[in-house]
């Protein structure tokens, strides 16, 4: 009689259900409210609605893929912010060859190209024109930058806060890098004007909700990816990096190799939620890259619950709704805020809200029990 | 055999897919050369031109005051520590100082730490089925299924190591002997030809003990075994070499009777 290993699937009862409900409402109900709904009428969601929410899917996305490298493999990256910032860019680029010659100086370079007094575009704009191109480079810029730095940082077992801080260091050397016109992205004003997406104008309301759907089925694709990985053995292997590396290594595992695969992947995610990000807010500038952008993702998956499946996404909810609602009412007290929340969790709920919740219930069911 | 993860097919499939292919040659003898190898630390010689063979199919146990480098030699031969001179080998062939841990553990030495170590938010099961030898690569666990054989094989293993009721419990929730004895299991799915063992009975019961006892020479003969002990009793169970290290090199060797009445011996470590 041989022992059975419980079959786990991959997502309860309750969670398939949540995302059924989640995917009609995202890519059904809202875009047709927001579409067809009179102006007048209180089924209608405005622009600003979808374009906030869009925005704060976009933000999820980039908290699933930071959980994944934090929550499951221990490595606290503090350098997320730059991956999506490139993926940003690197859409940008094909945002601002969109705009022809509709320009303030009417050329076929953009305006800042024109007020440096560039006469042809340099070399790395060479393709941007084409939309695939550039979904290629929103991929390949991000991913190869975090394999390249991954190789080379893990390699040297840097670990701990120390790879915390050179992630910090590396998003605020780019940051300063692209602070420079010479660049050849725009300064310190970055991207912004943009008009259109593959000819379609991109403040139109279809355009909008396109943009929506597109991020609301992404969040969902990256959700069931990570819990596909982590119920895989390979998810087994990643949290056994995080709680004893060494006895992996002694299993005959590299762990160099895991931690390369996560993370790139992770860098590739971000990339891909900032292209989705800079055709809703319609600006892109390296401020994205300052290391406090970075940071507040981290903040996001602590607050949420790191290494949970739904804890990312409650915590960038949360974390970006309370943001806009304190940098209307109160402007100036907002970072105040975001710092006392980061300690109260560091200090009162080392699982996150989730954690929170799952302890409230057990104690629930237990005084349920005692009666 | 309704419920287990993932039977691709029932027919006896191969478990294992992809393994070390270099195969370790014994056919001298010795499966461990350590040759004049010398460790320093900040100036401080943790071994010093140590020489040590142990034989295929060997149980060595290897004793010493602390200090004495018996860790330490388990660092360089598992690849933790590199010699700053001497030669290890592993066979005729295989030079271990040219190779990182997971490679050196992929050719076949198994370690179990002085401390326990297991992967505590791991359940038991899960635990032997990382250890298991099989294909250690980042592409083929993304996608790899539970299967069959694989079931048995950690189901044996559990039997042995007497965790059978204990499959779906934490690792992180076992008693202190009990880690020791996932340790050593985790070491079995690894299916080693050589087993470096720091301290296994450190914290077991003497039932326990007994049983370890019984195990390691059940495995003697196939495998080879080295085992760093303080418990005497323990040693002179199992041993039928000693090896006394002392300050970085070795003091005497030899059956445990000879070690015992050595006058050094009893001079550094043993007492009279």
């Amino acid at each position: 009689m041989h022992y059975q290993p419980k079959f786990e699937p991959l997502f309860s009862k309750l969670g398939w259900a949540g995302l059924i409900a989640f995917a009609f409402v995202a890519l059904v109900v809202v875009p047709y409210l927001y579409l067809m709904a009179p102006d007048g009428s209180s089924l209608h969601i405005s622009s600003y609605t979808v374009t906030l929410i869009g925005k704060i899917m976009c933000y999820c996305i980039v908290a699933v893929a930071m959980n994944l490298i934090w929550g499951y493999a221990g490595i606290l990256s503090l350098g997320q912010g730059l991956f999506f910032a490139l993926g940003g860019y690197s859409f940008g680029m094909y945002l601002m060859r969109q705009i022809g010659r509709e320009g303030q100086y009417q050329s076929d370079l953009p305006d800042f190209m024109v007020f440096l007094d560039w006469k042809e575009y340099p070399l790395h704009w060479l393709g941007t024109d084409s939309f695939l191109w550039a979904i290629v480079l929103v991929v390949l810029v991000p991913g190869i930058l975090a394999f390249v730095f991954g190789y080379f940082a893990f390699r040297s077992r840097i670990k701990g806060v120390y790879f915390s801080i050179i992630t910090q260091a590396l998003t605020f050397a780019f940051m300063l890098l692209f602070f420079r016109n010479e660049t050849g992205f725009g300064g310190n004003n970055g991207f912004t004007d943009f008009k259109r997406i593959l000819g379609y104008s991109i403040t139109a309301p279809s355009m909008r909700a396109a943009l929506f759907a597109l991020s609301a089925f992404f969040l969902l694709f990256v959700l069931v990816l990570s819990r596909i990985l982590i119920k895989s053995k390979f998810g087994r292997i990643l949290t056994a990096v995080r709680d004893s590396e060494s006895r992996l290594m002694f299993c005959g595992y590299d762990p160099i190799r895991y931690k390369l695969f996560i993370w790139t992947l992770s860098a590739v995610i971000c990339g891909i939620a900032g292209a989705l990000y800079v055709p809703q807010v319609g600006i892109i500038n390296p401020s994205e890259m300052s290391p406090a952008n970075s940071i507040e993702i981290a903040v996001w998956v602590a607050v949420g619950g790191r290494g949970t499946i739904l804890g990312p996404i409650i915590g960038a909810a949360a974390v970006n709704g309370a943001k806009s609602f304190f940098t209307q009412a109160f402007p100036e007290y907002w970072l105040f805020f975001l710092g006392l929340l980061f300690i109260f969790v560091t200090l009162c709920l080392p699982f996150g809200i989730v954690g929170l919740m799952s302890k409230l219930k057990r104690k629930f069911m237990k005084t349920k029990t005692e009666r | 055999m309704q419920g287990v993860l993932g039977i691709k097919n029932s027919s006896g499939e191969s478990a294992i897919v992809h393994v070390a292919k270099s195969e370790v040659d014994t056919s001298h003898g010795p499966i461990l050369y350590l040759d004049d190898i010398s460790v320093s630390f900040d100036g401080f010689k943790a071994l010093n031109n140590l020489c040590l063979t142990v034989d295929a199919g060997e149980l060595r146990c290897i004793i010493g005051p602390n200090g004495a480098g018996k860790t330490t030699m388990m660092d360089v031969i598992t690849g933790k520590t590199k010699p700053d001179s001497g030669t290890v080998f592993f066979g005729q062939s295989i030079d271990l100082s040219r190779m990182n841990e997971p490679q050196i553990a992929s050719v076949g030495i198994g370690r179990k730490f002085q401390k326990p170590t297991v992967f505590e938010n791991h359940t038991v099961f899960e635990n032997l089925e990382l250890a298991m030898k099989y294909d250690k690569r980042v592409l083929q666990n993304l996608f790899s299924k539970r299967r069959k054989l694989q079931v048995k094989k950690i189901t044996e293993t559990m039997e042995i190591i007497d965790l059978s009721n204990q499959a779906d419990r934490l690792a992180g929730l076992l008693s202190h002997g009990q880690k020791q004895w996932l340790e050593i299991g985790m070491l079995l799915m690894q299916e080693p030809q050589l087993l470096l063992l720091d301290e296994p009975v450190a914290g077991m019961t003497d039932d326990e003990t007994e049983k370890t006892a019984n195990l390691f020479k059940s495995l003697a003969g196939d495998r080879s075994l080295v085992v760093v002990e303080h418990d005497m009793e323990f040693v002179s169970e199992i041993a039928s070499t000693v090896t006394v290290l002392h300050e970085g090199s070795v003091l005497a060797e030899g059956p445990m009777e000879d070690v015992h009445s050595n006058e050094r011996v009893i001079e550094v470590y043993l007492g009279r």
